[in-house]
């Protein structure tokens, strides 16, 4: 256990260190306040379109700092001395995602409210937001450890990461969305049962992908 | 068995090539084996191959407790000063600051405490390497190169190390092109078997 901890640790204060910690608060406000310039400042057109830009925002927050989860610790020879005390990649794997969702997690979602202001969106859609988007986090987590420690030992992987998991995000984005819109009542549940599910594959494929970096 | 550490028979095969086979091994508490060679004959393998980094194309590896390895890579965090960095393993092996304090002065590493792991040259590098070897408390050392970049005074106190963990029942492999001292050291010549 303080073995876990001590990991947990290490991974939070390099995420947070050096600003780190703003850096994905600051893409997520970027991108709002990108938005309305470009699509203009018809208020009923942003509170529709908006939203939804708000999850696509979130989900690049997430995989924006994918270069640096998985390939430091790779290079380093950190994870070859963690695998050599015989502590399972998946272990390592499930630290990483926790710590990740917290990383990005938290500033995320104090963010939320500035940029859904900068979004017009109103009190009620905000919350709907909030609620979607937390229940998202760990999903959005596990995608982003399993795409860095799949291009870990890739050049250049930081770009293919993203594509990698689209696929895999895009049920989260059609569900988290569809909770905005009045007639989506079951998508809560839906996006939910997504997130679980992806939450739950994250530990096992980003193990098995650390375990493929040592051959 | 009472060996600490049992290759039998092992193979490896590192992309298309063969680098050796039907090695076997077997080191005792106390015992020290030297693995010398030329470049790329498979030293460094072989200790991967006993840490369970790699597997073995054929034959069984057997290891009794824990491991401490040594390789080129420090996984010592650049950013943080050195003592913080030795403490992070400190905590990951559950060993406590004493450990850590005893090690960094075997190594005399306790001057340069506060100065960041990027600010260290090769050989302080390797060092500190040591020092989370010996702190760790592992009875097997998987040693590859660690004396690269040390100087005389650090190489005898790697020496010296090596001769205490022995003395207390450890088991040391390692993987050197030049020969470090210590006068009863096992050798196996990788560039015979290959």
């Amino acid at each position: 256990m303080t073995t876990l901890l001590a990991l947990f640790w290490r991974d939070l204060r390099r995420a947070w260190g050096s600003g780190a910690l703003w850096l994905p608060v600051l893409f997520f406000l970027l991108v709002a306040t990108a938005f309305p310039f470009a699509v203009g400042p018809d208020a009923p057109l942003l509170r529709r379109a908006g939203g939804g830009m708000v999850w696509v925002a979130a989900l690049l927050a997430a995989l924006l700092p994918i270069d640096r989860l998985v390939r430091p610790d790779r290079d380093a020879g950190v994870l070859d001395q963690l695998a050599v005390r015989g502590i399972a990649d998946e272990v390592i794997a499930t630290v990483k995602i926790i710590a990740h969702a917290i990383a990005f997690g938290l500033p995320l979602m104090i963010a939320l409210l500035p940029a859904a202001a900068l979004l017009a969106q109103d009190a009620a859609r905000v919350d709907v937001l909030a609620v979607g988007i937390a229940i998202a986090i760990p999903a959005l987590a596990s995608l982003a450890v399993l795409s860095a420690a799949l291009t870990a030992g890739l050049k250049g992987g930081n770009a293919i990461g993203g594509l990698l998991v689209l696929p895999l995000a895009v049920p989260l984005l059609i569900f988290g969305a569809g909770m905005l819109d009045p007639s989506g009542r079951g998508a809560m549940k839906l996006l939910a049962a997504t997130s679980l599910l992806l939450t739950m594959i994250g530990p096992f494929a980003a193990g098995a992908a650390m375990r493929g970096l040592r051959e | 068995m009472s060996e600490l550490l049992r290759l039998d028979n092992v193979a490896c095969i590192r992309g298309d090539r063969l680098l050796f086979e039907n090695l076997s091994l077997a080191l005792n508490p106390g015992a020290a084996l030297w693995l010398r060679g030329p470049n790329g004959a498979g030293k460094s393998s072989l200790i991967r191959l006993a840490a369970g980094l790699l597997h073995a194309a054929a034959g069984t590896v057997e290891r009794r407790g824990r491991s401490a390895l040594i390789d080129e890579a420090s996984a010592l965090d650049p950013e943080l000063p050195l003592r913080r960095a030795l403490d992070f393993w400190a905590r990951v092996d559950t060993v406590d600051g004493h450990a850590v304090d005893r090690a960094m002065a075997a190594m005399a590493l306790a001057p340069l405490s506060d100065v960041p792991v990027a600010m260290l040259s090769t050989g302080q590098r390797k060092r500190a390497a040591m020092v989370r070897v010996i702190a760790s408390g592992a009875p097997i050392w998987l040693l590859d190169e660690p004396a690269n970049g040390m100087d005389d005074a650090a190489q005898a106190r790697l020496v010296m190390a090596i001769a205490a963990h022995r003395a207390n029942g450890g088991a040391v492999l390692l993987a050197s092109h030049f020969a470090l001292g210590g006068d009863d050291l096992a050798e196996l010549d990788m560039g015979a078997t290959a």
